[in-house]
């Protein structure tokens, strides 16, 4: 090394002081039992993690149905407590060794006799909601770490690199909760001329909306927190104030590109939610409700009951919902909030560490939101593609594994929530950034005349579409059915696609992949 | 059948409350876009109100249009006509004894009306949150006239506001 050094290569290493050192010490020692362990079984630690999730999930709407069935049928009702708990542990007891059929809970019955006591401050329904709020938010903040890590690794293989594939040993699996360590160190910097109560409020304005989204989300016939009358409305309202969050952002940061990214946003998510409520009326005449788990009722059947293939009108809703969703969740074609080869990074310039890892988690909570939406109102909500007749019936573990996996539940819904998420990564890294006059332009003089002329296109067709009007009848059945092959060739092309870029990963990246790497 | 009968009272106070001080703060932010903020909070507060009485339709609607579209309005008017966000304003005596005496006009009159009206604790004729379908059908029919009327309005104020924003020839 030259005798000419820079001065930050000649500060002090880092020295922990007080009780600081024990807790270095500890993480240091941690890290070094548990690094090689987790490098070499990485994977299975992965999709462990997965399992294991899935897992617990259903276990906790085992013991809160289980908790409901007790509620509902004991003998006195509930004493008027302060909680509105009414069973003592002594009736807790006598239930657990009374007669009756106790089903799938045989074993908390049998079994160790204190799981029978765990469920006594589970009457609460208090207690239970934010048992299942605290649920739905760890959902909420485990999706953006994975849509992050799997958007990097598509957006790598599109560009005919390899994304993330050293943190944590297989395919960087551990890169997001690494970067969300980093981030939580950073420094926490506030514009000194900007409005510093409003900059710090703007990620929580953009963030708790999304959350609020999931309130009325459901993600199964009874996963639902709150199954409101009016749920699609509510989830539209919460997307909107989301809106508010980025405005305030630019403002705030006294940064005259934040302003604009800010107002091209405003602008941008604003204008399309006429096309986004215009074309979701389309599933709500067909189902005639705006609760979302009536709408995913008319669909339980097979892969021909979806809505989005029952009529001309409900696809074109489909394909204009889906654009109009991109736009408001600044997904690229239409990322010019974001923008960032031009305005740096658009309304979050200015914004570091947690906060700015916050409005990442609102955006792809939004993306996830929008994905549930679309899947509910128009790709069979929680039903799957095989017909509902073939699903095996009986009481027992794996009967009710292959019916949660492949037929009826929440793993099915969320594995279609995630294909339309790789949809959307997908057209993201494929299709350039669009002006934002020709954003514009596609809101009003394309997306919102279709969707006008869709919604009265599918009133008109509702109306002769009955068994009144036979030959209407017989060629809209017809229709149907072309609508429905259509979807099957659509989605078993894309699914071929997805499987030969797979096979073909090495071929396909050419003389550009290195072995020697981690994780090749 | 309730089995939490003292939420309602401490949701009604906090939303009740939520509202109030979002307007109180509206009146003495010293802050144009700090006040367009604290209507924000009025409007959630409103609607959490709407939503305890049941009216979820109508709390919704409240959301989206009110939350999400007037006040982003207000908040892109207030952001981008202000050339300083802190706005003084030092109002002559006139005008300060002319709004002393309205608001206590504007104060009797309420006063008068809280003291007179029949509060009845507990007892609410609702019946339940209304069905949607229930609201849309009688808007199509019982409401007819007031429907189209108010969408004739918004025709209007949709030509009005295209004719103000056209180009400058």
């Amino acid at each position: 090394m030259s005798q000419y050094t820079v001065p930050w290569i000649e500060e002090r290493k880092y020295r922990p002081r007080g009780p600081a050192r024990l807790v270095v010490a500890l993480a240091r020692l941690v890290y070094r039992l548990a690094a090689p362990v987790l490098r070499r079984f990485a994977g299975v630690v992965f999709f462990g993690g997965v399992v294991a999730v899935c897992l617990i999930v259903w276990l906790h709407a085992l013991v809160f149905r289980l908790t409901d069935a007790i509620s509902a049928s004991a003998a006195n009702g509930p004493a008027g407590t302060l909680f509105g708990g009414g069973l003592t542990l002594a009736e807790l007891s006598a239930w657990r060794s009374g007669p009756g059929d106790k089903g799938l809970a045989v074993f908390f019955a049998e079994g160790l006799g204190v799981f029978a006591y765990l469920l006594w401050p589970l009457q609460f329904s208090l207690l239970r909601d934010l048992i299942a709020m605290g649920g739905v938010i760890g959902f909420i903040s485990v999706i953006p770490l994975y849509t992050i890590w799997w958007e990097r690794k598509v957006a790598g293989r599109i560009q005919s690199r390899l994304g993330p594939m050293r943190v944590g040993g297989w395919h960087g699996w551990a890169q997001s909760p690494a970067d969300g360590l980093k981030l939580i160190c950073k420094e926490d910097f506030i514009p000194p001329q900007g409005d510093g109560a409003l900059f710090r409020l703007a990620p929580y304005l953009a963030f708790v909306p999304a959350i609020c989204a999931f309130i009325a989300l459901p993600f199964a016939g009874t996963y639902v927190f709150r199954d409101l009358d009016v749920a699609l409305l509510f989830i539209l309202a919460m997307l909107g104030i989301e809106v508010l969050g980025v405005i305030i952002a630019g403002w705030a940061s006294n940064n005259k590109w934040s302003v604009y990214g800010a107002m091209r946003e405003a602008c941008q998510m604003v204008s399309y939610e006429i096309p986004l409520g215009m074309s979701l009326l389309v599933p709500v005449m067909m189902a005639g409700a705006l609760r979302l788990t009536d709408v995913a009722e008319t669909q339980r059947g097979w892969f021909g009951d979806w809505l989005a293939w029952r009529n001309p009108w409900c696809f074109a809703a489909f394909l204009s919902y889906y654009v109009a969703s991109l736009a408001s969740c600044k997904r690229a074609p239409f990322d010019l909030p974001e923008s960032e080869s031009e305005l740096v990074a658009g309304f979050h310039t200015e914004y570091s560490g947690f906060r700015w890892s916050l409005f990442f988690f609102a955006e792809y909570a939004a993306m996830f939101a929008v994905s549930g939406l679309a899947v509910i109102l128009f790709l069979g909500a929680w039903y799957g593609p095989l017909p509902q007749s073939w699903a095996p019936t009986g009481s027992g573990l794996a009967a009710a594994m292959v019916r949660g996996l492949l037929f009826d539940g929440p793993i099915v819904f969320i594995l279609k929530c995630a294909f339309l998420l790789y949809v959307q990564i997908w057209i993201r890294w494929t299709l350039p950034r669009i002006r934002i006059d020709q954003v514009l332009y596609a809101c009003v003089q394309v997306l919102l005349p279709l969707t006008m002329v869709v919604l009265l296109a599918n009133t008109i067709w509702l109306l002769f579409d009955t068994p009144d009007y036979p030959l209407f009848h017989a060629v809209s059945r017809a229709i149907h059915a072309v609508l429905t092959a259509i979807g099957l060739a659509l989605a078993m092309a894309i699914t071929g696609l997805m499987t030969y870029g797979y096979l073909n990963r090495r071929r396909l990246v050419g003389a550009l992949a290195v072995d020697h790497l981690p994780g090749a | 059948m309730n089995p939490y009968p003292w939420l309602e009272p401490v949701m009604f106070y906090l939303c009740a409350g939520v509202a109030l001080g979002a307007a109180v703060g509206i009146v003495v932010s010293r802050n144009i876009v700090r006040s367009a903020l604290y209507l924000l909070g009025t409007l959630g507060g409103v609607a959490g109100l709407y939503f305890l009485l049941h009216a979820n339709l109508l709390a919704v609607i409240q959301l989206i249009v009110y939350a999400g579209g007037t006040l982003v309005l207000i908040i892109f008017g207030v952001m981008l006509t202000s050339r300083t966000p802190w706005v003084r304003y030092t109002p002559r005596r006139g005008e300060v004894v002319a709004a002393l005496l309205v608001t206590a006009g504007l104060l009797l009159a309420l006063l008068r009306v809280f003291t007179t009206t029949e509060w009845s604790a507990g007892a609410r004729t609702t019946a339940g949150p209304a069905p949607v379908a229930d609201v849309g059908t009688r808007l199509l029919t019982d409401y007819l006239v007031p429907f189209e009327v108010a969408s004739v309005l918004l025709l209007v104020v949709m030509i009005g506001a295209a004719y103000l924003a056209r180009p400058e020839k």
